[in-house]
């Protein structure tokens, strides 16, 4: 039997609580576990009801998990708020003896420590009472105590011996006293099986290792929920290989930055959230006329305005594509999963370069700040491409913004000599001068710049995946982080009898018409799952295609569960069904 | 060794693009100055780059012969310090009006003065907004009375002197586009300064808001004897609006953005060896 159990950590936020969730998770994947964790985050910075999750299997997992094994609770508030997410038949509640005493559920198993009264009195620390628990967990559940051990060392190593031993005990005592805990449930891990070396990585993260492949050495952002992290790990891994990272006044300036400096031949980059993408839209205009390569990631969350910013959602679809005054074409991609953070950042560095373009890159709250076990990132799966130079021929009379057959003209950087032109946002011609009132020049150079997507429609078609049956009756297309959820509830769906099959693509503008069209066609309902309030990416493939798309909208901030599309494909399944048999014959 | 200097004139620096601006515009004088500087430093084309905002003063980087980016209002100085980052051997200067600097673009100025990048910001400063017809700008003295203020402005000017000199700018200075042989000065002193270099050029517009008769009474040189490491004093200069100084009224170097850059990527690469597998270590 595989292994595949959800843990969650709740309490009051600075309790600890994320941290515990951290070493639990770093601890199952050096266990040799797959990881798949989730957080949701108090609006405060102090206080407020944090949680963590994390989810461990032997195999490959692709979503969150639905039912909890086992829940940590710190308090009551915590106790209150998950409990009714435990599973029923043999989930496992330790709660803390000394803060409450929760009523008896049928179905739960219930484990009381003195947690607090354990770290006040053996170890004198009352905030040592989240190492205890650990200690608590590793008993229970056999998780290697070493591991642990390892992580406190490192964590802690830098406040001292003292500190390393006080949490060391902790973690002893914490184990110590569950020995003597009447076992009655069969949850076990020991060690994993997942085998190869790995990564813990989470999306930002990932994405962040991405840019840093990619060529990446110049970083400009200003902080902002949920993008924030980016910055902060470029801020201290981007000099070690010689880039930099500017926090600026403002997105405005972010984004300035970054098109000065691949003006001027360095690859660059600003993430931000919906509040600080709403900023730089002017500046993306900008990037098309000019023709600038240029990656802007939103990592989305609730809006609008200020929002919900620790909460997830899929709200900036149209600002993404549509953003920007005048007839504006960009590259929209949406990343799936942490994996894929890696990669498709290297991906839209590739893309933007190649077509001189800025690529917009959607991920959100949910997919930025869970983290999962990868592969060690291969470096030569995308290899790095660069912007077309121009040869020393073109140089004589250069026309940096010659149309050509395939509509991307030569790119001089400053320092090449006679490559010298005006990077114009004014509408100009092929040299660069402005032509503010040539008609005939508008529409040529509004058709050269939007000639690029011929191109782009095919490498959209090629970074389309498919899950499940390729033919299906009931179809699934999605986008972005809700990938591996929707894989999940296809496989599901599939063991259950039904014809599932699902489309993700990862380009989502322009879209990938050829791959779109043949799998819609033959499909009998197609769904598409979103996680917004009116369906943005279906109303982008209304406008393309003539058919009658099944919206599944979830807009509370908290992203899609696999057992949420399960319950939709059956749905639809039998709705499907029904209604062939109401209606025998069209006349 | 003997080798003939090579002769490098101001002509050199012009394109085929005509300026557009209306005959006696004070961005004549402007341009006229850049081209005096260039040729007198000698800088070549292909290693300068002329990053401007949007105003009639938006239009310079087409009427000089380099590298250019016209971007958008009020953006030149993020810009710029893009392009300085990615390549700090370029010659970066940043061009605009004062509606571009001062109110569009006025949130970028304190950031860009006190990080100090090798970079010199010239305004051309007409006091209104040239391009689209005569607004009343940040530096229109109260009582403007133009377009959007039929019975006069009721807002009080800013102090582009005395704001650069408070944000921490290492070089700041102020010149007049009817002076040229002053103004060349000026900004020859600008481009060779280490550091973020500002200079307020009193740029007459002759359609909107012409000032070449009252400017000129009001013009007083900084004096000789004037210490530009004073910061007090310079801010005394600057304060003193019943005069146009014109000069340098603030100079003190200290190191560039880029080369506190530089000492973070060597304190970084002191611990690490510079490569992504490294890296990929500390996530295992
Ligand atoms: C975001 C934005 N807002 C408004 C404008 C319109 N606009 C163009 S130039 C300008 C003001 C120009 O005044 P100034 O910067 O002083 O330059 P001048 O034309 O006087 O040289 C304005 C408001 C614009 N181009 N972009
Ligand atoms: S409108 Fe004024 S600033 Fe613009 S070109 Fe004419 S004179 Fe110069």
């Amino acid at each position: 039997m595989t292994t595949d159990y959800v843990f969650r950590v709740g309490g009051e936020g600075g309790e600890g609580v994320i941290s515990t969730g951290e070493m639990l998770t770093l601890a199952l994947a050096r266990a040799g576990f797959q990881i798949y964790t989730f957080r949701t985050y108090p609006a405060e910075i102090k206080g407020g009801h944090a949680n963590y999750q994390v989810r461990a299997s032997d195999k490959l997992l692709l979503s969150q998990g639905h039912w909890l094994d086992v829940l940590l609770a710190f308090n009551e508030e915590a106790y209150q708020k998950h409990i009714q997410d435990v599973r029923r038949n043999g989930g496992v509640l330790i709660y803390d003896t000394d803060s409450y005493q929760p009523p008896i559920l049928e179905g739960v198993i219930y484990y009381g420590v003195p947690l607090t009264s354990l770290a006040t009195e053996k170890i004198g620390i009352k905030l040592t009472k989240n190492i205890v628990s650990l200690g608590v967990l590793a008993h229970l559940f056999d998780i290697p105590l070493k591991v642990f051990e390892d992580l406190l060392k490192e964590r802690f190593g830098r406040k001292g011996e003292v500190v390393v031993q006080k949490n060391i005990d902790a973690l002893h005592v914490g184990a110590e006293y569950a020995k003597q805990i009447p076992r009655q449930d069969r949850i076990q891990l020991g060690s994993g099986s997942r085998g190869a070396k790995h990564l813990v990585l989470s999306g930002n993260e990932s994405l962040a290792l991405g840019a840093i492949a990619s060529g990446c050495r110049l970083y400009a952002g200003y902080p902002i929920t949920p993008a924030t992290d980016i910055m902060e790990f470029l801020a201290r891994e981007l000099p070690k290989i010689g880039g930099f990272v500017v926090q600026t006044e403002d997105e405005i300036s972010a984004i300035g930055v970054v098109l000065g400096s691949s003006y001027a031949g360095k690859k660059a980059m600003t993430a931000t959230s919906g509040p600080g993408f709403s900023l730089m839209t002017e500046m993306i205009g900008l990037a098309v006329v000019a023709e600038i390569p240029s990656v802007i990631v939103d990592v989305q969350r609730v809006g609008p305005s200020t929002g919900m910013p620790t909460k997830t959602e899929q709200g900036d679809l149209y600002l993404a594509v549509y953003g920007g005054h005048g007839n504006c074409p960009r590259i929209v991609m949406a990343l799936t999963s942490v994996e894929d953070c890696f990669y498709g950042i290297m991906r839209a560095f590739n893309l933007s370069e190649q077509f001189q373009m800025p690529v917009v890159v959607l991920s959100d709250q949910y997919l930025g700040h869970r983290k999962a076990t990868v592969p060690v990132p291969d470096l030569n799966q995308v290899p790095v491409i660069d912007r077309r130079k121009p040869q020393a021929e073109e140089l004589a009379g250069f026309r940096r913004y010659r149309f050509t057959p395939d509509n991307i003209s030569p790119m001089s950087i400053p320092g090449m000599e006679g490559g010298g032109y005006v990077a114009e946002g004014l509408e100009h011609d092929e040299v660069g001068y402005p032509a503010a009132s040539d008609h005939e020049n508008h529409l040529r150079s509004t058709q050269k710049r939007y000639g690029k997507f011929g191109q782009i429609h095919q490498i959209a078609n090629d970074l389309v995946r498919l899950y499940g049956n390729p033919h299906p009756e009931i179809g699934i297309i999605g986008w972005g982080s809700s990938e591996g959820v929707i894989r999940e509830a296809v496989e599901i769906a599939q063991s259950k009898g039904y014809s599932v099959g699902a489309l993700h693509p990862k380009i989502l503008y322009p879209q990938p018409i050829a791959k779109l069209k043949e799998f819609i066609e033959g499909t009998k309902a197609v769904i598409i799952p979103e996680v917004n309030f009116t369906g943005q990416f279906a109303t982008l493939l209304r406008k393309r295609f003539a058919y009658d798309f099944i919206q599944l909208n979830k807009c509370i901030g908290l992203p899609f569960t696999p057992q949420e599309i399960v319950d939709k494909i059956e749905e639809v399944a039998a709705h499907v069904h029904s209604s062939r048999r109401s209606h025998p014959a069209a006349v | 060794m003997s080798t003939v200097p090579v002769e490098v004139t101001p002509q050199q620096y012009k394109t085929e693009e005509h300026p557009i601006w209306c005959p006696g515009c004070g961005d004549f004088g402007v341009l006229g100055s850049l081209y005096n500087c260039l040729a007198g430093l000698k800088v070549k084309p292909k290693d300068l780059v002329v990053v401007s905002g949007i105003g009639c003063s938006g239009r310079t980087p087409g009427f000089i012969k380099s590298y250019g980016f016209h971007s958008l209002h009020g953006r030149v100085l993020p810009v710029a310090l893009g392009v300085k980052l990615a390549n700090p051997s370029l010659e970066v200067i940043g061009v605009g009006g004062d509606g571009d600097g001062f109110a569009i673009g006025g949130g970028h100025i304190p950031h860009a003065a006190r990080r100090n990048p090798d970079m010199t910001y010239l305004i051309m400063d007409n006091s209104t907004y040239g391009l689209t017809k005569g607004q009343y700008s940040p530096t229109s003295p109260a009582g403007y009375q133009a377009g959007s203020t039929p019975y006069g402005s009721i807002e009080q000017p800013l102090n582009p002197l005395a704001m650069l000199i408070a944000y921490g700018a290492s070089f700041v200075g102020q010149g007049y586009s009817g002076k040229p042989r002053e103004l060349t000065e000026l900004v020859t002193q600008a481009i060779e300064h280490k550091g973020f270099a500002f200079v307020n050029v009193i740029s007459p517009c002759i359609t909107f808001n012409n000032t070449y008769k009252v400017v000129p009474p009001r013009l007083k040189e900084v004096p000789q004897e004037h210490d530009v490491k004073n910061r007090a004093k310079a801010f005394e200069l600057a304060l003193d609006t019943q005069s146009v100084w014109l000069g340098v009224l603030y100079q003190n170097p200290r190191p560039t953005f880029e080369q506190e850059v530089s000492h973070v990527i060597e304190k970084a690469q002191a611990s690490s060896p510079p490569r992504l597998e490294a890296i990929f270590a500390e996530f295992s």
